[in-house]
């Protein structure tokens, strides 16, 4: 029944909204890919990243180097988009190494810094040797293509025509069911019950024989590795990436979205992620209806937008910090704020259910 | 020689603005170990208050002296600030001083972008000119060239310094805050009403923020709704290399970041050949302030909050 | 299991919100052609992509209202506007939007950041798209057949930039600084070659960004090497703090920029210190164009006060049209075989493409800031 619907999801949308919203649904498929990748790093492990969005880059920028003219080679994506995975992880680790003895703040502060240190040197690393083409960005990116089949152009098949991003739907849909399912077999193995000590106290974890180290890095490799995929997910689908791409905000925007459905819970990240994507665009319609009605836009949406999401962030911390849909773990941590000993019950039966 | 003696100029007086915002963060730091993202906004809303105020009295009589119109912008622009931090400490900090360390920094970014939109939607999205009424002087010293407002800069941190570090030694509200930093709790059980000293703290930070956004606009010729983010990731650096929770850290922590970044700036085109350039002045913020963390996280001059660190 | 369901009442509630907007209209009569125009619509360009919007509207309230046919067929256009927030993510949205609607051509987008990545789709769909705005060099260097420009573009802004310099100005030792922007980086670029060219010594090449104020130490490291000319890549708000460090710091070289600060807030930010900057704006001023005064005349009695790109959008439909009267047809097929012998009066002066789709011999007028305004110094060829 699910597996039908998400199949057919494309066709009933292109149908009723136009082929433009089967390109929001692509990029709502990716930013899933992306909030769930920074979950395994926020949600699981509880290690606040501020700089996600530089393993993004960092996928998206070997995707362009490795299948664009840039450096004329244009390599198959089954073996670039790994690559790219792998390169992020690396870096993830990289990152993690030095900032192991920080704890929260700190973390974030570091993790920012790292975040604009990667965009700064993709912006400026056009000379002395053109790497990354600089602020003027990376063009004509080679799109996917299985089996001969470039998933850039439209496909016939069988008297049906699948435009360009009803291909990549499947394809990022493949890739979002693929981490949903690395995902959640992570959370409920050894490392997911270590990453959730970790998170909860981290002397208390180590006293318990974890190694927190390891464990830490490694959550910050699967979260990058993630987050290299869907950026290169990202530069084969748009065709033209440049660092305007990957700034701050956007590494906000993907902690929105975990923060707003509900930090460790995959269902919650999903919904996160969706109606953050689909509510700005929807939020064009007011500026649309302005126009038609009152031929002038009164209340800007692009204004609101940045506004709503800080609101959501302050609204949600101080009303229901768990998200719209916690874990049950979650919901129970934020609510027994003070009650040491109920939480640490809570925890104890937690690990029946 | 003298474009040395010009670069340290300009690096001081870019530190000192860093070190007077520095000092909000360290102080809410070394109280509540939160960094209170939205401090570098409130530095922003007082620039702009400010400006709003200078532009209705020179609106009514442009002859009023300069230096005179200034001071009253800064006389409003003060108590705002103070209101509008007791405010965000009451309403999105409080609350959560008991929640899972998570929440109250991310409720810090969410009043940060906050304050920028409604600054936006307020003051619009276009920079704002600081019209040029303040007198002019210039010296040279040492074939470098010094502005009078550059002087005033520099003194002017240095005296918030000065007042605040007796106000922390010397005062009663500073040994209950010294107390409140050790231990809330049994501050708490000594008589120390605590949520009265950090709210005292939030305030008295935010009033050292809007001079320091008043000084930015009036150097810089501009103010602009963005110009609070950059601004305190630069101070919060500073604070961190200095050593958070302390103020003379902070003080420190800001000149020196302020001649590092005037001196790689000035300089690493030169000394790498080219290889890299004044476009990586940013990353020497980020750099030093990744540097400090990993290898001593209690910064130049701190030594207590190693271990929490 | 659970995590998709929410994706799908996600989306059925986006469903809901987007149909409740949608709905579309046709027109019965002559068949109707439809023509995309996009610029940001919200966000900080409103006032600009609004400008495009109406330049464009008037050129095809003006054809429909002398009657268009197309192969023997009376046809009437239709604008369809879109707002792409000057956001290269929403550009490919609407860009997909627009090809979905049928459009047949479109005229946008305003920024080269949002024009490029949206033209990939134009040329997977097969359409005509001409900027009236986007000067990016890469944008018309893809390769695409679809792609042409009725302005000037950075390289030819930043040569003429540069001999300017080197030629009028008589500048030796010129130093170069750049916002790190697509624009600001290309148009230093350009002008460094050419000013090369001509003779000009570059003694320093600088770099701030985009939101910084300070550039002390970038111009005291300048100061040193004493040229006689600072060029600036990038836009007024770093431009104004800049011109005014510059006198503070007793630099005596004279400060150039393109486009991006050739405006009333640069003027406005440098204060006392804009006196005497010199800087460039592609194409004509709007009363030295051939048409300039009268399409003020008509613009202004419909849509008010011209910002800056009403003329070039206005220009790119009739360039269109003309491409679609000599293939006798609006099919896109069509009309793109004839657009590279398009030759039109414009209002801005001769529209014609080469090759590459660029605008041939566009012009480019350098300015200097007098007393708190903009004089014309010359137009460059």
């Amino acid at each position: 029944m699910l597996a039908v619907l998400l199949a057919a999801l494309p066709f009933l949308i292109g149908a009723g909204l136009g082929n433009s919203w089967v390109r929001v649904l692509d990029f709502v498929l990716l930013y899933v890919l992306l909030a769930l990748g920074l979950n395994i790093v926020v949600g699981y492990a509880g290690l606040l990243d501020l700089g996600y969005i530089a393993f993004y880059a960092l996928g998206a920028y070997l995707y362009a180097w490795l299948a664009s003219p840039h450096f004329g080679l244009h390599l198959p994506f089954w073996m670039v988009l790994p690559l790219g995975a792998a390169l992020a992880g690396v870096f993830g680790v990289l990152l993690g190494a030095p900032t192991l003895r920080l704890r929260g703040d700190y973390l974030a502060i570091v993790t920012l810094g790292f975040g604009e240190i990667i965009r700064i040197f993709m912006n400026n690393l056009n000379a002395p040797f053109n790497l990354t083409n600089g602020p003027q960005g990376m063009n004509l990116i080679d799109p996917v293509s299985i089996g001969g089949v470039s998933l850039g152009k439209s496909l016939e098949v069988a008297g049906i025509t699948l435009p360009s991003t009803y291909l990549y739907y499947y394809l990022f849909l493949a890739a979002t069911l693929l981490v949903i399912v690395v995902a959640m077999r992570l959370q409920h193995s050894r490392v997911g019950r270590a990453w959730a000590a970790l998170r909860e106290d981290e002397i208390a974890a180590a006293a318990m024989g974890i190694n927190t180290r390891n464990v830490k890095l490694l959550a910050f490799a699967m979260g990058a590795t993630f987050g290299g995929l869907a950026g290169g997910l990202f530069a084969a689908f748009q065709g033209f990436i440049s660092p305007e791409s990957f700034t701050l905000w956007e590494s906000i925007l993907v902690l929105c979205m975990i923060v707003l459905g509900g930090m460790g819970n995959i269902p919650g990240v999903i919904l996160g992620a969706v109606l953050l994507t689909v509510i700005p665009e929807a939020l064009r319609y007011i500026g649309d209806l302005q126009r038609a009605t009152l031929g002038q836009v009164v209340v800007d949406p692009a204004d609101l937008r940045m506004l709503l999401f800080g609101v959501a962030l302050v609204a949600m911390m101080l009303f229901r910090p768990a998200g719209l849909l916690p874990s049950r773990q979650r919901k129970r941590e934020f609510s027994a704020q003070d009650g040491v000993a109920e939480q640490e019950q809570a925890s104890l039966y937690d690990t029946k259910a | 020689m003298d474009i040395f003696t010009q670069q340290l100029i300009n690096g001081l007086v870019l530190g000192s603005i860093y070190a007077l915002v520095a000092l909000g963060y360290t102080m809410v730091y070394g109280i509540l170990e939160l960094i209170n993202f939205a401090h570098g906004e409130v530095t922003m809303i007082g620039a702009m208050v400010a400006l709003s105020v200078i532009g209705v009295l020179l609106g009514a009589s442009p002859d009023l002296p300069g230096l005179m119109v200034v001071i009253a912008g800064l006389l409003v622009a003060i108590p705002a600030c103070m209101a509008l931090a007791f405010g965000i400490e009451k309403i999105a900090y409080r609350p959560l001083r008991k929640a899972p360390r998570l929440a109250p920094l991310i409720t810090a970014i969410g009043v940060s972008i906050i304050l920028q939109n409604v600054a936006m939607l307020v003051w619009g999205r276009q920079y704002v000119s600081f019209p040029a009424i303040l007198p002019r002087g210039q010296h040279e010293i040492l074939g470098a060239h010094i502005t009078d407002l550059q002087i005033a800069i520099v003194v002017l941190s240095l005296l918030s310094m000065a007042g605040l570090w007796l106000l922390v030694e010397k005062t009663r509200l500073g040994r209950a805050m010294r107390a409140t930093a050790q231990s809330k709790e049994v501050a708490e059980l000594m008589g120390v009403n605590v949520d009265r000293v950090i709210s005292y703290t939030f305030i008295i930070g935010a009033a050292i923020a809007a001079i320091a956004g008043v000084m930015v606009s009036a150097y810089y010729g501009l103010a602009h709704y963005y110009m609070g983010f950059m601004l305190g990731l630069k101070a919060f650096s500073a604070a961190v290399l200095g050593g958070i929770g302390n103020i003379a850290g902070a003080m420190l922590g800001g000149l020196l970041l302020g001649v590092i970044e005037a001196l790689g700036a000035g300089y690493i085109g030169d000394l790498t050949g080219g290889f890299l350039g004044s476009h990586y002045q940013d990353v020497f913020a980020f750099l030093v302030l990744i540097l400090v963390l990993v290898f001593r996280p209690s910064g130049l001059l701190g030594e207590r909050v190693a271990s929490r660190a | 299991m659970q995590a998709t369901r929410f994706s799908i009442s996600a989306v059925i509630v986006a469903m809901t919100l987007a149909l409740s907007a949608c709905g579309e209209k046709t027109a019965e009569g002559p068949e109707v052609i439809r023509i995309g125009s996009v610029a940001p619509l919200t966000g900080p360009q409103t006032h600009i992509g609004k400008d495009n919007e109406n330049g464009a509207r008037l050129a095809v309230d003006e054809i429909n209202a002398q009657g268009l046919e197309l192969g023997g067929k009376k046809v009437k256009l239709e604008l369809l506007g879109e707002d792409d927030q000057a956001e290269p993510k929403t550009a490919t949205i609407v860009a997909q939007k627009l090809v979905d609607a049928g459009a047949v051509a479109v005229i946008g987008h305003l920024n080269s950041g949002t024009t490029i990545p949206a033209s990939k789709i134009y040329h997977d769909a097969g359409i005509p798209q001409i900027s009236p705005s986007a000067t990016a060099v890469a944008y018309t260097a893809q390769g695409y057949k679809t792609a042409y420009r009725v302005m000037a573009n950075d390289a030819q802004q930043g040569k003429a930039l540069g001999q300017y310099a080197v030629g009028k100005m008589g500048a030796k030792k010129i130093a170069i600084i750049d916002d790190r922007t697509a624009y600001g980086q290309g148009l230093a670029d350009e002008f460094e070659k050419a000013a090369k060219a001509a003779g000009g010594e570059v003694v320093a090449r600088e770099f701030t960004n985009d939101k910084a104020t300070d550039f002390t130490a970038i111009l005291t490291s300048i100061k040193g090497k004493n040229p006689d000319l600072v060029f600036f890549g990038g836009m007024d708000p770093q431009g104004g703090p800049m011109a005014q460090q510059l006198k503070r710091l007793g630099l005596s070289a004279r400060l150039l920029g393109g486009d991006g600060l050739q405006n009333v807030n640069f003027l406005k930010l440098a204060g006392a210190d804009a006196e005497g900057v010199v800087a460039s704006s592609p194409g004509l001023p709007i009363d030295s164009m051939p048409g300039g005064p009268e399409f003020r005349k008509r613009f202004e009695a419909k849509y008010g006060v011209i910002q800056v790109y009403a003329p070039y959008a206005y220009d790119a439909v009739y360039a269109l049209v003309d491409a679609m009267k000599r293939a006798n047809s609006a099919e896109p097929a069509k009309v793109l075989a004839e657009l590279p012998k398009v030759e039109i009066q414009g209002v801005t002066g001769p529209v014609k493409f080469d090759a590459k789709g660029d605008t041939v011999g566009g012009a480019v007028t350098v300015y200097e800031a007098k007393g708190g305004a903009w004089q014309v110094l010359e137009t460059v060829k």
